[in-house]
């Protein structure tokens, strides 16, 4: 409790300051008219929504409302997924990532992702991991040529610390939030200006979570964040914007604190009231 | 007070009758193999000497002489087989469980699995028909060739199985970061079913080291070591086959001898699998 309101008066101040400060805000992802299925079974229907760089997005709402399939289709994941099929525009800086001339590995390197299980490879080394996004698009790459973003990476994602004694062993060896961590340090290592998240911190302890959205407002500095979550108090606690989804459709989208505070919708109130989901 | 039924005699006895036939299936496994090594061993160890090992053959009557051109044969056979088959078998493993799309990979699962089933010895009349015939020549290629049919399903198969046990999230993980299918599969995917692979491609060596019918067609055996890789070569196989059917005593001998080395051999390569994949887990 303590920990949670020292977090929560922190969140404000900091928010407080950056709400102070001349930041240029702009729109760097909108979504226009989204759908997507699996086969034939709708997931997400005609979604509209525009994302401010440089801040939290959170995407609450209950399992199963099309929520994560929403946030796999703004870099083009959803289509790897068996039947995955989508319509509408995504527009990243007024580029349409569903254009016929776009290739998806692209996209995929400007928009990062990380997923609800901390997907670390397996056979390669913590250095390894966090360095194969880039060693495993160039034919051939030095490990010295690379020591400088990985150190950079794990420094960013709060892991350096903690690994930078064992960077050659296995990252299975981790326990499961620095895995977490790890996977965010990979992310962050290609240089992507989206960072999508896809309930990060579902697996982990309470502390690990913290520490995970400790990072979030932390990366929020450089990149746009957009996560997925189930927790309602994680979305009030880190996003700067929410919106929510039932159904695969977006019922509301405004700043956090007038969604949790004076929500518009009724079916958002009863969600965030606790009256379903 | 517990009671029992007139059907609890009748369930006891059967349940112990279940275990003693299960017993004795599983004891005459065992026995069996004990009984094969046993009797090879007995037979065979007496004449493997180092002549057998490093002597070419010597014509009938002469005393001595040992197998070494066609141990060198054997092994250029795996070989040659090996260098066919491997790129092959491999590759269309790595279709089977990443790029075929459902029924196409049911389809190729399916010609994979028939392939493994047909008779060794069709596969070397396969051969013989395809190359030996319009190559006017029994050759070490041709039995390569066939040996490498035999093997192309067994490594294809085993490949897919173990690249499956990778999980899906470690797959999606590397497409997120922007990195090519075909890096993905070559850089995360492979490595981590790596173990599997090799232990798949260790059995099928195993496999085709002791093939005998298809070298019939094929490689038909040699008098004079190796030749070139269009000309008969002999076989640790085929000889075995020639020496034991052969009425001399001395011949019967080396054929004894062969046998031990071949199953040697055989059984080496199954316990250097055994220590690869327990490696894998710990």
């Amino acid at each position: 409790m303590v920990h949670e309101a020292v977090n929560q008066a922190d969140k404000e101040s900091r928010s407080e300051a950056v709400a102070a400060a001349p930041v240029h805000v702009r729109n760097i992802l909108e979504v226009k008219n989204l759908s997507a299925w699996y086969g034939n079974m709708m997931a997400v229907n005609n979604l509209t929504m525009s994302i401010h760089s440089r801040s939290i997005t959170a995407i609450i709402g209950p399992s199963g409302c099309g929520k994560s399939t929403f946030i796999r289709c703004l870099n083009r994941m959803h289509e790897v997924s068996d039947g995955g099929r989508v319509e509408g525009k995504v527009l990243l800086d007024g580029k349409d990532l569903y254009a016929r001339d776009v290739d998806p590995v692209e996209i995929r390197r400007r928009i990062g992702m990380v997923f609800q299980k901390p997907s670390v490879f397996p056979t390669m080394s913590i250095f390894d991991n966090v360095a194969s996004g880039i060693s495993l698009t160039r034919l051939w790459s030095r490990k010295r040529d690379l020591q400088d973003v990985v150190e950079r990476s794990l420094k960013k994602a709060a892991l350096w610390e903690e690994v930078k004694d064992k960077l050659n062993q296995s990252g299975g060896s981790l326990s499961g939030g620095q895995q977490q961590r790890l996977c965010i340090a990979r992310a962050i290592a290609i240089a992507p200006e989206i960072i999508l998240m896809d309930e990060p911190c579902s697996a982990l302890d309470p502390i690990s979570t913290l520490k995970i959205e400790e990072l979030m407002l932390e990366i929020k500095k450089d990149y746009t964040v957009i996560i997925v979550t189930h927790n309602m108090q994680q979305a009030a606690r880190v996003s700067d914007r929410t919106g929510f989804m039932l159904l695969g459709e977006l019922i509301e989208y405004a700043p956090t604190k007038e969604v949790f505070t004076v929500p518009k919708d009724k079916r958002t109130e009863d969600y965030i009231t606790g009256r379903f989901g | 007070m517990i009671t029992q039924g007139a059907g609890y005699l009748r369930r006891k006895w059967s349940s112990r009758a279940m275990l003693i036939l299960s017993g004795l299936g599983a004891g005459l496994c065992i026995l069996i193999l004990a009984l094969i090594l046993g009797y090879i061993l007995f037979n065979g160890i007496s004449y493997l000497n180092m002549d057998f090992l490093t002597q070419p053959a010597k014509p009938v009557g002469e005393a001595g002489g040992g197998m070494r051109d066609d141990i060198i044969g054997t092994f250029i056979l795996v070989i040659l087989g090996s260098a066919i088959a491997l790129p092959v078998g491999l590759m269309a493993g790595v279709f089977l469980a990443e790029y075929g799309k459902p029924w196409a990979a049911s389809a190729v699962r399916f010609a994979a699995d028939i392939l493994a089933g047909v008779p060794s010895i069709v596969v070397g009349v396969f051969a013989y028909a395809v190359l030996v015939r319009p190559m006017g020549s029994y050759s070490a290629l041709s039995a390569g060739f066939a040996l490498a049919i035999i093997m192309i399903p067994v490594v294809a198969r085993t490949a897919e199985e173990s690249m499956r046990l990778v999980p899906n999230s470690v797959r999606e993980a590397a497409l997120a970061l922007g990195i090519p299918r075909w890096r993905a599969v070559v850089g995360v995917v492979i490595p981590g079913a790596l173990t599997g692979i090799v232990t798949g491609i260790m059995l099928a060596v195993a496999r085709i080291a002791g093939e005998t019918a298809p070298l019939i067609f094929t490689a038909l055996g040699s008098a004079f070591g190796y030749q070139g890789l269009d000309q008969p070569i002999g076989a640790l196989p085929l000889q075995i086959y020639r020496y034991a059917l052969s009425p001399y005593d001395d011949w019967q001998k080396q054929a004894w001898a062969a046998a031990f080395l071949l199953v040697i051999i055989v059984l080496g390569i199954n316990i250097v699998v055994r220590l690869v994949s327990r490696r894998r887990r710990r």
